[in-house]
């Protein structure tokens, strides 16, 4: 069985500087593996790229076998960019959300799993950034995706949202999912994974991920 | 700066020189416009040459958004810019011929008019070319932009020839004497190999620059 | 083909529910085009005829002005957040997202576009001769023309630097096709169809619809992907 992630010599170049180089590892079915390291390292690009949000400058990446931007029904990417609309309520957004990408998850179920049950019918604009995390994850739990990225799910939450995030890594992992975490609270995270990955200055410098080859 | 280079732009130049000194000096009196018809030896090959500029930027758009190659985004480049530069001169010329000819600097001339307006969509993809930072997104981008823009020449020529037709009755030569066909058919050549010896400069220019950006 | 279909009209429906949350700003859209008829009326210096005849012109030159701000609008929206990357992930196919934007752009257009025809009626003397059923097909097939390439450029320029600046640069001239069959329509609408043009212009447009629909569609995917 193919594994879940495997990245070839990826890179990404933005404007003439590499963000990302020669990234090379697998992540088997099911694993939970934390990504860290210092800020402007390329977690973020990273995890983009495994996303299929961002095309690599070099390199390849396929989830399950498959190019990954194929299999992007089967993602769920977190960043920092939320992907809300303002002018629409939150449970308006999730609604958008799920009519387009024909998700199976019950919109009210999902609002209320992270606690915004309350405050669905107000506009985005209005909320909190800590609402505006609480929301994508409420989008990440409709979607319900076999390969789960998270950037920085702890940021901007309160004590309750982040035992909140605890939850779902549980869950994610239970369930099976395949969890990439960015984070810089590893030793809250740690615990739950299966391996982690270093990235430092555009590369990743060290790999414990477990049936990763050296 | 490549021998092959420097030798088509000089035979170009040249060619340019003895065209036009027969153009100006040799070729028969036009009987109704007399000697300002003489523009046209410089005119017509720089309209020809102008449209052979941005058709070439459209096989190179065509080309980039197919194979991702950057000899396609040198060349959108270059021949944009060589494009503007031999448009901008048709509209000048076209502006010198229409004074004496018709009495005002502009006429809306339906090949004047679209010339016109091919040379600002371009303007705009050089505009758009500067404001990306990202050469990869830089050629997609301005590939895309060239493949519409180009697409658009029909229509304009056709809106602006059936307005014209509709509201005012402007006649342009069509029919060329024999005797002149020689220095203009030496001219569309003289023009085409100074525009060659340019994109070929630019794209040497482009290539250099993509070189550095894309630097290690 | 079936699902792709769907995807449009999922879409197109977001689109529109959007539109209608944000409705204040396609009134400010619509006061704006409406402000520069006005100031329109005063170039033409007050000489009735000549405000007449221009009528045609005023409109859709306001409504292209018009135009820049409301697809700068639609693209703010969905690069704020990158709702765009959203889009995209969930994943909604490119061209689906193109008809989408290109519909809600073509409604505010088209809607501005209807509000301006009375107003020209009042302040240009300028009544629809050949009826104002014509005169609304011009302004459907007129605002669906400048819908297609605006929703390109309006995309590409949202994500480059200097966007206000880029997308007039870029529009503008691709337009004027449309604008000159556009304009020459309506005044036919206006004026009295005695050459019997208008249902030539008419079809400029459509075949200036089909080319850029067409693209738009094809070639979005490139515009927005990462």
């Amino acid at each position: 069985m193919p594994p879940a992630i495997a990245a070839t010599e990826v890179g990404r170049r933005f404007a003439g500087r590499w963000a990302l180089r020669g990234a090379s590892f697998e992540v088997g079915e099911g694993h939970t593996v934390l990504v860290y390291g210092p800020n402007g390292a390329g977690k973020t690009t990273l995890l983009r790229v495994l996303a299929s949000a961002l095309e690599p400058t070099s390199g390849s990446v396929s989830l399950y076998g498959q190019p990954a931007i194929s299999q992007r029904a089967r993602i769920g990417l977190l960043s920092h960019a939320d992907g809300h609309y303002d002018d629409l309520s939150g449970a308006d957004n999730l609604r958008v959300a799920s009519r387009l990408g024909r998700l199976a998850g019950d919109v009210e179920a999902a609002l209320e799993r992270v606690g915004l049950a309350q405050r669905a019918q107000d506009l985005v604009r209005t909320y909190s950034a800590g609402m505006r995390k609480r929301l994508a994850f409420a989008r990440l739990l409709l979607k319900a995706p076999d390969l789960v990225l998270l950037d920085e799910p702890y940021a901007a939450l309160d004590t309750e949202g982040q035992g909140l995030v605890d939850e779902l890594l549980a869950e994610l992992r239970a369930r099976g999912a395949t969890v990439m975490v960015s984070t810089h609270q590893v030793a809250r995270v740690a615990p739950r994974c299966d391996g982690a990955l270093v990235v430092e200055n555009g590369r990743v410098s060290r790999s414990t991920v477990p049936g990763d080859g050296p | 700066m490549r021998r092959w280079e420097i030798w088509v732009g000089l035979l170009g130049l040249g060619m340019l020189v003895f065209g036009s000194y027969y153009g100006l000096m040799v070729a028969p009196r036009e009987v109704y416009m007399g000697d300002v018809q003489r523009i046209m030896y410089v005119h017509v090959p720089t309209a020809w040459n102008t449209l052979l500029c941005f058709t070439a930027s459209f096989v190179g758009a065509v080309g980039w958004l197919l194979t991702r190659s950057w000899k396609w985004d040198y060349l959108i480049e270059s021949t944009i810019i060589t494009g503007l530069v031999t448009g901008s001169l048709l509209a000048v010329q076209g502006a010198i011929w229409a004074k004496p000819t018709w009495g005002v600097w502009w006429t809306w001339d339906p090949r004047l008019t679209s010339v016109a307006v091919m040379v600002l969509s371009f303007l705009g993809i050089l505009a758009l070319r500067s404001f990306v930072d990202d050469p990869v997104k830089r050629a997609t981008w301005s590939a895309t932009a060239t493949v519409l823009a180009w697409v658009n020449i029909p229509f304009v020529y056709l809106c602006v020839r059936w307005m014209a037709s509709l509201h005012q009755t402007q006649s342009t030569p069509k029919t060329v004497d024999p005797a002149m066909v020689f220095p203009l058919r030496l001219n569309a050549f003289a023009v085409l190999f100074v525009v060659i010896f340019f994109v070929a400069t630019g794209w040497r220019i482009a290539r250099e620059q993509r070189k550095r950006e894309l630097a290690e | 083909m079936k699902e792709a279909l769907q995807q449009c009209a999922a879409m197109i429906g977001k689109e529109l529910s959007h539109l209608w949350r944000a409705r204040a700003r396609v009134a400010g859209t619509a006061a704006f085009a409406l402000a520069t008829l006005l100031l329109f009326s005063f170039a033409g210096g007050m000489n009735a005829d000549l405000l007449r005849h221009n009528a045609a012109g005023y409109l859709w030159i306001g409504l292209l002005l018009a135009s820049t701000l409301s697809l700068g609008e639609s693209f703010r929206v969905e690069t704020e957040h990158n709702a765009l990357e959203m889009l995209l992930l969930l994943p909604v196919r490119p061209a689906a997202i193109f008809v989408g934007k290109a519909v809600g752009n073509l409604v505010v257009l088209l809607l501005v576009g209807l509000l301006m025809i009375p107003l020209c009626v009042v302040l240009f003397d300028a009544a629809p001769r050949e009826g104002v059923g014509k005169l609304a097909l011009t302004v459907l097939l007129g605002t669906a023309s400048i819908s297609a390439p605006g929703t390109m450029h309006a995309a590409l320029a949202s994500r480059a630097r200097g966007r206000d600046l880029l997308l007039p640069l870029l529009l503008f001239p691709l337009v004027v096709p449309c604008v000159i069959a556009a304009v020459q329509a309506s005044r036919a609408c206006f004026t009295g169809d005695a050459m019997g043009e208008l249902s030539s212009w008419l079809a400029v447009l459509v075949g200036f619809c089909v080319v850029h629909w067409s693209l738009g569609a094809l070639l979005f995917e490139r515009v927005v992907e990462d």
